[in-house]
Formats: structure tokens, C-alpha cells, sequence
């Protein structure tokens, strides 16, 4: 401790710590028990607050902020009920390990137990849903508390951290010497680093050997900003690679080696490749079951390498050859010298020839083919449409459904965290929110949350935020009239029975966007689209919500059932007659 | 497979917990688990039984070691160690059957520590197994209480499951 070290009141702490930890952004709503906690944010200007509407609405703007930057998402909502409306968006960050500190505030600690107002408990409730949480019982355990939170948030695989404070915690009569532990060690915490080096060797061996690699990678490599790296690795092996939802942008989506996403909706090309691959190099991804299919039919030839951060990711679904756990960009930097020591020399053909003779005959089965003459719009032709408009060069967030997938499958992105949405837990909603979060981020990017005319009314309150701080968003609302991606499965599996899926009474987008204060436009013609973008992508100054009307019975292809193996896929009813290679 | 798993976990409130939910969350079997602080009391040792093929072993294993409580784990059954459990039995123990009741409890070596008219209580500490055979070996209709504490257990040899 410093001898004249400052003296400071819990609430201070908090706030001074948040300063220390160099947070931007705190994304919060008040209430009675964090309302020490808002004086003392309201006594400084270095961090900033935004006021969102519902907590949710922060969870997922934190959740947004920390995609788009790698950096640690900040929320703040009261107790009880606060706390319970934050859950939603704290299991989203854990599904897809987002780094996140959530404050949330509690009863005083006499009444903890008690059943006071407002009392819930919220380590209890949020324990299966967040890397870690503490409830903070005396001031003096606050600033190195806060410390954890944000040193394990952000380290080994990120996830989100709940730290629950009671209101007597934050009395702003207490004060003590505050002084914030930068060098924190943790006898129970080791996050790993670099991964062991006789397991990339055979990691490399198997690669050097293959007729059939395929690199299949996921959110890891954009959580683990090793996307430079692996977009080295890739180029110099001159192997196919496929992505996950989460990992798209990781490596870059126009270039010939990427075959596009891979699993339920993945393209022909990625999941029969993995259906024949004898070495699959996964990387940061996790063997999700919206990836494997069946698991018994996935990848049935395959010696699997397996780089990951979480030792427990390893063998939890798919048995694994050689697992190399390490930080990813640790293992890869490892990998590529190794291969340029051992591999010949940058040979000019590719090695895998006759592989990519195949993966190229799968390519030419066009399996994203759709109407192109329709005179509907077609949600697909809306996202080709947007690629255009925007060159390519937004950050795009989405709702869930199947306006997600078309985006996954129609928006080709560069660069990693560009592309953000809710891959594990599937949260309607996440989109806006999401949305605020990046654009304060970068306040100069172009930022559009696409979405589904059932999603967007999850979190529409968000449009107030938007208001509130002149967040110039394009809402691109895909508007179908249904709960596309349930009516899909309705009409698939059981019998069409279109059971509420029909999203009835919509309201009027263009006056409720006004009503918030914004810019409402709504498209009905292929061909007024391009334009009606343009026109919305140039008022850079004001959030646009652009209602576009699509065609109602559209169906994500290619789609892989339920249950079935990767190369079982259905699809597109309008390539069904031709011959499959 | 039967694995008794040793974990020196934080000693902090919610601890427990967090190995009580991840086992019902992720669907593990849990035969007992067993936990109290050590000589230093910053750390509580748990002990835990657990049933599973290797895989999913594995992944227990993986699970507990990634809590951040858990400051360090040791799987007993994967190399020579003891087992102790301890139980206490209440038995109906009336003349006709009291003979018989402290003969079996010297065959086990066990103690009986408290003692009426018509019942005693023995103590009796071993590998479960151990004290599997001795309810056993009671004669019918003669138990009133079984309490266990569950296994704990001990590496053998020289070295510690300490920090
Ligand atoms: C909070 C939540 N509730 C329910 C679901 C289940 N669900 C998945 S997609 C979907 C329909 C989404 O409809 P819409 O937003 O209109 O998008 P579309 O599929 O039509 O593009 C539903 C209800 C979910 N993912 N999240």
C-alpha cells in the first residue's frame, strides 16, 4: 500500500478501477442498488455511460463493443430484476466467449437472504452462465475483486465475469485507501500460453502427410487475433479452409481457398470436403453440433488436429488425434516456422491437386443458387445488394434466423470482427443492441445490424439509445412476415403446419422508426433495392431502419437436417434435377 | 470406471457449488463428494466419486480443473493410494442378538461407541467396500440408521496433493 494513497468509497473504487482499466464504455441502466455506484460516475468524465433501454440491451451492447474491438465489454444494472433481464445477454457472451465484466448491484449485505426488494441471487442464478462471478462483501476486497474480473474475462478463453456488489459496499460514508493491484497472480488460475512443441510437430507431420486437409476453424482465431497468422498458414500450405459462424472473417471470404461456411447451412463444397478429408486441422473451433451433424457421419477419414485455448474443448465431442492446447496465435506462430523448415521450400503447385480437382466439381454444383429473375426481392438478393452498396466494408451485426444465415452465406467478410452475431446461443434480440455497441466503438465505421421482422422487436427499445446518441445504424430489416427460419423447419418437418410462426399485426417500421426519431424506408421491388441503400448508407449522419419487404417462402439452402451426416444436405429446390458430381 | 478424484479448491464461499452445478448441468454422476479445509485454511479439500467411461472421465477432469476455484486436482485411481470411508450403524442390539453384534464388530474391526439396552451405535472406517461387507454381514431387520461420510482418499508414497 501506498503510503498517501487515496482515500475512496466503494462506488469510487468501482468507478476509479474502471479508469485504471482503461474502459471506454459502460453500458448500464440504474436502479435503487447501484445508485451510489451513478453518483460517482456522474462526479467524472473519463468513463462514459450509455443509458440503454432495457438490461439486456446492455449485456448484448457490451457484448457488441467487445467483439468489434477484442477489447472487455462493461455493464452495469441494478439488483433483482436488473440482474435477471441481464442473464439473456450474459449467456450469450458465454456461449461464445465474449469477454465481459457485468456489475450488477444487490441488496445490502444485512438483508442478503432476507428476501428484501429487489433481492435476487444473482451468483446463484448466473453460476452456469458466466466464466466466473464474485459477490464482493466488504469494500476492502472491491478494487482486487475488480481486478480478477477483468484479468479473467480477458485471459486463456474469454468469457463473462458477473461481480455482484451490495449496496452497503458502495456507501459513499466509507472510504479507505484505495490502491489497484496491477500484477495480479492467482494460485488457482493459469490461463495457457504456448502449446507443446512435440505436439504442433506432429500436428505438422500429419498435415505434411495428408491428400485430403482441410483447416476448419472457428471463433477461436478471431478471439485470438491470430487471423494474420492463419491466413499465412493457409496460403502457404495451399489447403482448403472452412469457417464456423464465428469464425467468418478470420480468414479472408473472397479468396478461392475459403469454401465457404461449413455445417447446417454450410456450403456443398466445405461440408462434403470434410465428409472425405483424411487430416482436419481444426482451430479455435468447438465441434458445435449445428457443425458435426451426426456425430457418428462426421468427418469418417480424418486424423483430427485440434489447436485450442480450453483444454476442455478437446475430445468433448469428437475424438481427437493430436490436440495441441495453446493460444492460438502462440501454437500458429510455432506451426508456420516449423513448416518453413521442414516443408519444401514454397513449392508453386499446389500439393493437393487432385483434392482440389474435387473440391472444385463440388463448387460448381452452386449450392447458394437462388432465383435471380424473381420479381420479389429475395432475401439473398438483399445481401448481395448490401455487399455492393457497401463495398464489403461494414460491420455487420444480426439477429437470429434465417436472415443470419443468408448474411453468413452472402456476406463475404474480409477482416475479422466484422461479422457479429450470436452463433452458440442463438439470442433474437442480440442485433441493435449489439449494433449501439460497435458504432460507439467506431464512430466513423459503417455499422448495420441485419435482422428478421420477428427479431428486431426484441430489443426495438434500443432504437431510443440510438437516439439518445446519435448512432448512425442501418437497421436492414429482412421482413418476410414470418419467424422465417421456424417456418422453414414447420414446412420441412412437420408437414407445414405453420404452428405461430406467422408474425401477425406487424407494426408500420417506417412510422415507429420516425416515432424514435430516426429515418424509416421501406423497399418492395428488386430493383428500387441497390438504390433505397444507397440512399440510406449515404445519410451518414442518421440512423436509417430500412424495412425490406422479401419474398415470404424463401428457405436457407443448403440445409443439413437434424440428425443427419455432414454430407447429407438438402438443396435448392431449383438444383434438385441436376446431376450432383 | 469407479475414479475418486481429489480437488484443492479456493476456500470460498460458492465453491461447492460450482462443483455441485457443473456436475448436474453437464449430466455427470456423482456417487458422493466429501469436503472440509485443510491445515491451511485458505484451501478446502474435496474428495469425489464418479463413475464413467474414460471419455467422459476425461472431461470431468477437464471441467473441474477449469473452475477457477480449483487451485489443483489429482486422480487417486490412477495410481496406488488409500481409501477411507467412515460409518457409523445403528443396530437393534437386544439379548438375543448382542453376542453376535460385538463379534462382527470385532471381526471388522470396528468400535461401538455408544450403547442402550437395546441398540449400539459402531463406528467403522475403511475402503467403502469394507463397509459395503459389514451392513451386509448384519443380520436382517437388525439396522436402524446407516450414516457414511463418503470416501476421501491419499496418494500413497511421498509426495502431496499440496500447493
Ligand atoms: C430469444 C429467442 N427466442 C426464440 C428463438 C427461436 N427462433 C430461432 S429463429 C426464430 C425466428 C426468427 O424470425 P425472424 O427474426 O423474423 O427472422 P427470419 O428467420 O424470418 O429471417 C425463432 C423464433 C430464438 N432463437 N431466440
Amino acid at each position: 500500500m501506498e503510503p498517501n494513497a487515496v482515500q475512496l468509497s466503494g462506488a469510487e473504487i468501482l468507478v476509479q478501477a474502471l479508469i485504471d482499466e482503461g474502459v471506454q464504455y459502460v453500458f448500464g441502466y440504474p436502479g435503487g442498488s447501484v445508485l451510489h455506484i451513478y453518483d460517482a460516475l456522474f462526479k467524472q468524465d473519463q468513463v462514459k455511460h450509455i443509458l440503454v433501454r432495457h438490461e439486456q440491451g446492455a449485456t448484448h451492447a457490451a457484448d457488441g463493443y467487445a467483439r468489434a474491438t477484442g477489447k472487455c465489454g462493461v455493464c452495469l444494472v441494478t439488483s433483482g430484476p436488473g440482474a435477471t433481464n441481464a442473464v439473456t445477454g450474459i449467456a450469450t457472451a458465454y456461449m461464445d466467449s465474449i469477454p465481459l465484466v457485468c456489475i450488477t448491484g444487490q441488496v445490502p449485505t444485512p438483508v442478503i437472504g432476507s428476501d428484501a426488494f429487489q433481492e435476487v441471487d444473482t451468483v446463484g442464478i448466473t453460476r452456469p452462465c458466466v466464466k466466473h462471478n464474485f459477490l464482493v462483501k466488504d469494500v476492502r476486497d472491491l478494487a482486487v475483486t475488480l481486478r480478477k474480473a477483468f484479468y479473467i474475462a480477458t485471459t486463456g478463453r474469454p468469457g463473462p465475469v458477473v461481480v455482484d456488489i451490495p449496496k452497503d459496499v458502495t456507501d459513499p460514508n466509507v472510504k479507505i485507501p484505495y490502491d489497484y493491484p496491477r500484477d495480479l497472480r492467482m494460485r488457482s488460475y493459469h490461463p495457457t500460453d504456448k502449446g507443446h512443441l512435440g505436439q504442433i510437430k506432429k500436428a505438422l507431420e500429419l498435415m505434411l502427410q495428408a491428400k485430403r486437409p482441410i483447416f476448419y476453424t472457428g471463433g477461436g482465431v478471431v478471439l485470438g487475433e491470430a487471423s494474420a497468422l492463419l491466413t499465412q498458414l493457409v496460403r502457404l500450405s495451399g489447403f482448403p479452409i472452412t469457417s464456423t459462424l464465428m469464425g467468418l472473417g478470420a480468414y479472408p471470404g473472397t479468396d478461392p481457398q475459403f469454401l465457404g461456411m461449413l455445417g447446417m447451412h454450410g456450403t456443398y463444397e466445405a461440408n462434403m470436403a470434410m465428409h472425405e478429408t483424411d487430416v482436419l486441422i481444426a482451430i479455435g473451433a468447438r465441434f458445435d453440433d449445428r457443425v458435426t451433424g451426426k456425430i457418428e457421419h462426421f468427418c469418417p477419414h480424418a486424423k483430427v488436429v485440434h489447436i485450442d485455448v480450453d483444454p476442455s474443448s478437446i475430445s468433448k465431442n469428437v475424438r481427437v488425434d493430436v490436440p495441441v492446447v495453446g493460444q492460438v496465435a502462440s501454437v500458429l506462430t510455432d506451426l508456420l516456422r516449423l513448416w518453413k523448415e521442414q516443408a519444401p521450400a514454397a513449392s508453386a503447385v499446389r500439393p493437393v491437386a487432385d483434392w482440389w480437382e474435387k473440391i472444385e466439381a463440388w463448387r460448381r454444383v452452386d449450392c447458394l443458387h437462388y432465383d435471380r429473375a424473381s420479381d420479389k426481392i429475395k432475401p439473398q438478393f438483399a445481401v448481395e445488394t448490401l455487399y455492393k452498396v457497401t463495398h464489403g466494408d461494414l460491420y455487420l451485426t444480426s439477429d437470429v434466423g434465417q436472415h443470419q444465415m443468408f448474411a453468413a452465406q452472402f456476406y463475404p467478410f474480409e477482416k475479422p470482427r466484422r461479422w457479429i452475431n450470436s452463433g452458440g446461443l442463438g439470442t433474437m434480440g442480440f442485433g441493435l443492441p449489439a449494433a449501439v455497441g460497435v458504432q460507439l466503438a467506431f464512430p466513423q465505421a459503417q455499422v448495420a445490424c441485419i435482422s428478421g421482422d420477428a427479431s428486431i422487436l426484441m430489443c426495438i427499445q434500443e432504437m431510443a439509445t440510438c437516439k439518445q446518441y446519435n448512432l448512425p445504424i442501418k437497421v436492414i430489416l429482412l421482413n418476410n412476415g414470418y419467424m422465417g427460419m421456424v417456418r422453414q423447419w414447420q414446412e420441412f418437418f412437420y408437414g407445414s403446419r405453420y404452428s405461430h410462426s406467422y408474425v401477425d399485426a406487424l407494426p408500420d417500421f417506417v412510422k415507429l422508426a420516425e416515432s424514435f426519431g430516426h429515418v424509416g424506408m421501406r423497399v418492395e421491388r428488386p430493383g428500387d433495392l441497390a438504390a433505397a441503400m444507397q440512399e440510406a448508407f449515404a445519410m451518414k449522419d442518421r440512423f436509417v431502419f430500412l424495412d425490406v419487404v422479401v419474398d415470404p417462402t424463401e428457405n436457407v439452402y443448403p440445409m443439413i437436417a437434424a440428425g443427419k451426416g455432414q454430407h447429407e444436405m438438402h438443396l435448392p429446390p431449383s438444383l434438385s434435377e441436376r446431376e450432383l458430381a | 470406471m469407479r475414479h475418486i478424484i481429489a480437488v484443492l479448491l479456493e476456500n470460498e464461499a460458492g465453491a461447492l457449488s460450482r462443483v455441485a452445478g457443473l456436475f448436474s448441468a453437464r449430466g455427470y454422476n456423482i456417487e458422493s463428494l466429501t469436503v472440509a479445509p485443510t491445515d491451511d485454511p485458505t484451501l478446502s479439500r474435496m474428495t469425489l466419486v464418479t463413475t464413467g467411461n474414460e471419455e467422459i472421465v476425461e472431461q470431468i477432469k477437464k471441467q473441474l480443473n477449469k473452475l477457477i476455484d480449483t487451485v489443483k486436482l489429482l486422480d487417486l485411481t490412477e495410481g496406488p493410494h488409500i481409501e477411507r470411508e467412515m460409518m457409523m450403524i445403528k443396530v437393534r442390539a437386544e439379548a438375543g442378538n448382542r453376542e453376535e453384534l460385538k463379534r462382527l464388530t470385532d471381526i471388522f474391526r470396528a468400535k461401538i461407541i455408544d450403547v442402550t439396552d437395546s441398540s449400539y451405535v459402531v463406528e467403522l472406517t475403511g475402503a467403502s467396500k469394507k463397509l459395503d461387507a459389514f451392513i451386509d454381514a448384519v443380520p436382517k431387520g437388525l439396522i436402524v440408521e446407516v450414516v457414511r461420510s463418503g470416501p476421501t482418499g491419499i496418494a500413497r508414497g511421498e509426495k502431496g496433493l499440496t500447493l
